[in-house]
């Protein structure tokens, strides 16, 4: 357990501890994850210009073309069709759009809900508080996917509302964080300052706690993408999804599976990849920002 | 301690109280009820039938109050698709779903667990690193994904494992490997954080100080109080398993609940979706209260302290 | 000093190391003791002066982040640093034990009393489990808790915090060590039960032919039950000898200001001598004397040189420019 070493190879002190070295430098900085996030998100935005074909039509004559090192495959549909004749890889680099446009904009969505019910329910207290503890509570007993595929059920399948969806099922996670937060703040003495000076709660809210948690919501933000992107992909692989045509990975995922058994494997394999990278990426951000950023979310 | 389960009880009643109340007015309100809870193609008289049943012209909490007396008296409704009660359907497919959860935490426990040890005692060691992967990727890749891969490699190109349906031990594997991925990594995870923090606590300090072999400090100081919160986890996963299993339940078209529940969305079978819903948040509710109960009565600190 | 030397450290170095390696904490330096069998040695100084980094180092039961980098520990004639992992772990609990400072947190929640006491009589002696058993409701009847019979089968957060104390020390003597190390003892005790606790220890200590060390930054404690003491600053031992000595006659100003601090009686209601300043950082100490900063009698070498320790009379020490003009030819080697 202790190490001895002979005196002579004592160690001599050296002065200061290291000064922090340039940012992208610090120990453990997802370089790779950033690099493909952002990567996929160039790809959603010029999506246009970069797909080769336009990802709904397809023509029943070319459907099942592997890819273009296979036998039967060209390089005009790179990475082949599918079972209605769709060039994959245009599906693939709309399918980033989608669940780039899905996923941030119900993390803005949930982040949004969550931030403010937790502020007013850890500020406010009292009858604030307990409905809005008791319904996250509850909401949280119930797992996400599940209540996800119920409001799709009622709603029915577009954009809007699986991003709607989305923002419902998984504000509660931030309240609940952003309220342990607000509930500390309460506690340091510029919010005590602010309350005997007599401001009003808005001001207090707005402008003394609402900042001090931004960060803790851009850190939950980044580890809630990773998961959205997930539930997004599950929703889609069971049909609940953005509809068709508009391409989902998960969607194509789903398709892909009615051939696997017969050999069309690049159905399956090529969008499962995309989703992969993109979800690994996000959590790693997300975890390395959490230790880095906030301690106090160490806890999650 | 009898005030300490009363509480608990009145917040699990609380609990599913608004639970039912979401649901109800997810329902009603933001859906069209008439649409999800009549049959496609009934008739305009069925059609009107409906509307004097739901009382859907009456106020709401009247309407909530028949929704809730429905459900306890076990009346689910009718599943357009199979035409029986769908309480029955619900029944029938349960055992499945317990199987096949209760096969994927076995798994779980037995990776997640020592893995978890290890990786505490090797703080930082390949152990610890290895099970970090192991960790980010299951808790990570969607259960689709594995379980297509895990086709995909296993039944396509090796050919030794099935791809669908129920019978025999072969069939479980893939499933239930799929499923306990996610639980592992979860039970790994907590294994690992509560093993370093019993570890470093004075009790175990102390166990050293004394001349304990580290086997014993480790194996029996340092264990069992860590294994406290595992086993809590563990016995709420369970019953989150039977409920979450719906995506690895559709790729291996395993007969359980989670199928039933992509069925019910597929066929617009609304009423078999809206058991499904119910029934799984009250368990996990309930299960939750179950769990705390038994802690109150087991652990001896917590018994003798009213 | 009575009896053969049981223990002596000689020049023993302890350093805590940071991952990069660029933070040293010099938790322990230079430190030269020694104690006789059956003796009573106290250890005082501040938090973070090192008192309790130098029994964890005795017990070579560092964290993984400290090193032992210089010195020797003889124990009954054997240097403990040369010994291996199994041979150490052998010596704790049964030569050497050590009661820790919190005695709720240091019993296990989950585990009788009774299985906790008679577990290092299971494990060093080999003793049989209903063997062992017995021995333990035998030491907590030596310990004088009472119903031993009962109490031995209860747990830990049944009994009361002088109970929980004195189990400890139940657990600390049940393989008959010649050494007992207390940390910080009474710290977390009533004021009194403390003196029932302390009176315990002597009691045992002459039944069992105990040595102890008390490490505390109680004075009163040390000059209640101490026949030695040693005083330490910033890691390093800074004065020791016998007891009485140092009380009437400090040598060096940081044992004074200690003294002097201390409310009496016969203050007369004058005020309190604290000392000025902050306890040093150990990761960065000045050059020189590491008391200069706060010394009310700081000359300009002190700030330059740091002094060794200078025999003022046989058995007595200082580590001060002060005691240089008393100092006997021989150094404390």
């Amino acid at each position: 357990m202790t190490v001895i070493t002979p005196p002579e190879a004592a160690i001599v002190t050296v002065a200061s501890a290291p000064r922090p070295a340039a940012f992208w430098r610090l120990k453990g900085f997802p370089l790779i994850p950033i690099l493909i996030l952002v990567f996929i998100a160039l790809v959603a935005i010029f999506a246009d210009v970069l797909a080769p074909y336009d990802p709904t039509i397809g023509s029943l004559a070319r459907r099942f073309r592997p890819p273009f090192w296979q036998e039967g495959g060209s390089t005009a549909y790179l990475l082949g069709t599918d079972h209605v004749g769709r060039d994959v890889l245009s599906r693939l680099i709309y399918g980033a759009r989608v669940s780039m446009v899905v996923g941030i904009t119900a993390v803005l969505v949930a982040g949004g809900i969550g931030t403010l019910l937790g502020i007013l329910s850890g500020y406010l207290g009292g009858w604030a508080d307990q409905v809005v503890m008791r319904l996250t509570d509850t909401w949280l007993a119930l797992p996400a996917l599940t209540f996800a595929i119920f409001l799709a059920a009622i709603v029915g399948p577009s954009e809007l509302n699986i991003i709607l969806i989305l923002g419902l099922v998984y504000w509660t996670r931030y309240a609940r964080v952003i309220r342990g937060e607000v509930l500390s703040l309460k506690q340091r003495e510029f919010v005590r300052l602010a309350i005997v000076a007599g401001c009003s709660s808005r001001t207090i809210m707005w402008r003394h706690i609402l900042p001090n948690v931004i960060n803790s919501a851009v850190v939950l933000a980044t580890l809630m993408l990773g998961v959205v992107i997930v539930t997004e992909a599950s929703l889609s692989f069971l049909g609940v999804g953005v509809p068709p045509p508009k391409p989902a990975w998960g969607l194509m995922m789903a398709d892909g599976k009615k051939g696997l058994l017969v050999g069309y494997w690049w159905l399956t394999v090529f969008p499962g990849v995309c989703i992969m990278l993109m979800v690994l990426s996000a959590n790693l951000l997300g975890d390395w920002l959490r230790v880095k950023l906030d301690p106090q979310l160490r806890q999650l | 301690m009898k005030q300490y389960i009363l509480r608990r009880v009145g917040y699990s009643l609380l609990s599913l109280f608004l639970l039912s109340l979401t649901i109800f007015l997810f329902v009603r309100v933001t859906g069209d009820p008439v649409a999800l809870l009549t049959e496609p193609g009934a008739s305009q008289e069925d059609i009107e039938a409906m509307h004097r049943q739901f009382g859907l012209d009456q106020p709401l909490w009247v309407q909530y109050w028949h929704f809730i007396a429905s459900f306890i008296t076990g009346d689910f409704g009718q599943s357009f698709y199979y035409r029986t009660p769908v309480l029955d359907l619900y029944f029938q497919r349960l055992p499945n779903s317990l199987i096949l959860a209760a096969v994927a935490m076995a798994l779980s426990l037995v990776i997640g667990i020592p893995s978890g040890i290890l990786a505490a005692v090797r703080v930082d060691g390949f152990w610890d690193s290895a099970g970090k992967l192991f960790a980010l990727l299951g808790l990570s890749l969607p259960q689709f994904w594995v379980g297509l891969v895990l086709i995909l490699v296993f039944s396509v190109s090796l050919g030794w494992l099935p791809s669908s349906g129920s019978g025999s031990f072969l069939h479980i594997l893939m499933p239930a490997f799929t499923l306990g991925w996610y639980f592992a990594a979860a039970h790994m995870r907590l294994t690992r954080s509560s093993m370093l923090e019993v570890m470093g606590s004075e009790y175990v300090k102390l166990a050293r100080l004394k001349g304990l072999p580290e086997a014993l400090v480790i194996g029996k100081h340092a264990l069992k109080n860590a294994l406290i919160p595992v086993i809590t986890l563990a016995g709420i996963n369970l019953v989150v398993m039977i409920n979450v299993a719906v995506i690895v339940e559709t790729v291996f078209a395993w007969p359980g609940i989670g199928r039933l529940l992509y069925e019910g969305v597929t066929f617009r079978d609304f009423p078999v979706v809206q058991a499904v819903v119910v029934i799984g948040g009250s368990m996990i509710i309930l299960v939750n209260l179950l769990i705390d109960i038994l802690y109150a009565l087991i652990d001896p600190r917590i018994r003798l302290e009213s | 000093m009575a009896g053969q030397t049981l223990l002596s450290l000689e020049h023993l170095s302890a350093h805590y190391v940071s991952q990069q390696g660029t933070r040293v904490v010099r938790a322990v330096d230079d430190v030269t003791i020694s104690l006789g069998a059956g003796e009573t040695l106290g250890i005082v100084g501040e938090s973070g002066s090192g008192k309790t980094t130098l029994a964890l180092t005795m017990m070579r039961l560092l964290p993984p982040a400290a090193r032992i980098v210089a010195g020797r520990m003889m124990f009954e004639g054997e240097d403990l640093l040369k010994k291996s992992d199994e041979e150490m772990r052998k010596v704790r609990g049964k030569r050497i034990a050590m009661l820790l400072q919190d005695p709720m947190a240091s019993l296990n929640p989950l585990f009788s009393i009774g299985n906790q006491v008679a577990e290092p009589i299971r494990v060093h002696e080999g003793a049989a489990p209903r063997t062992a058993w017995q021995r333990a409701i035998q030491l907590l009847k030596s310990v004088r808790i009472a119903s031993p019979d009962t109490r031995v089968s209860q747990f830990p957060h049944e009994m009361s915090g002088g109970m929980r104390q004195r189990i400890v020390g139940a657990i600390g003597i049940s393989c008959e060590p010649r050494l007992l190390i207390a940390d910080e003892p009474t710290t977390s005790l009533d004021l009194t039960i403390q003196a029932q606790y302390l009176n315990l220890l002597r009691d045992l200590q002459r039944e069992h032919g105990l040595a102890l060390i008390f490490i505390t930054h109680n004075l009163g404690i040390v000059a209640k039950m101490c026949d030695q003491l040693a005083v330490m600053y910033a890691g390093r031992v800074v004065e020791q000898g016998p007891v009485s000595r140092i009380f009437n006659a400090p040598t060096h100003p940081y044992t004074k200001a200690l003294l002097g601090s201390i409310p009496r009686m016969t203050d007369g209601g004058e005020r309190l001598t604290a000392i000025d300043g902050q306890p040093p950082d150990l990761s960065n100490l000045p050059a020189g004397c590491a008391f200069a900063p706060r010394c009310p009698a700081v000359t300009t070498r002190c700030r330059v040189e740091a002094p060794p320790e200078f025999v003022t009379e046989p058995g007595r020490s200082a580590r001060c420019w002060l005691a240089e003009p008393m100092a006997l030819r021989s150094s404390a080697a």
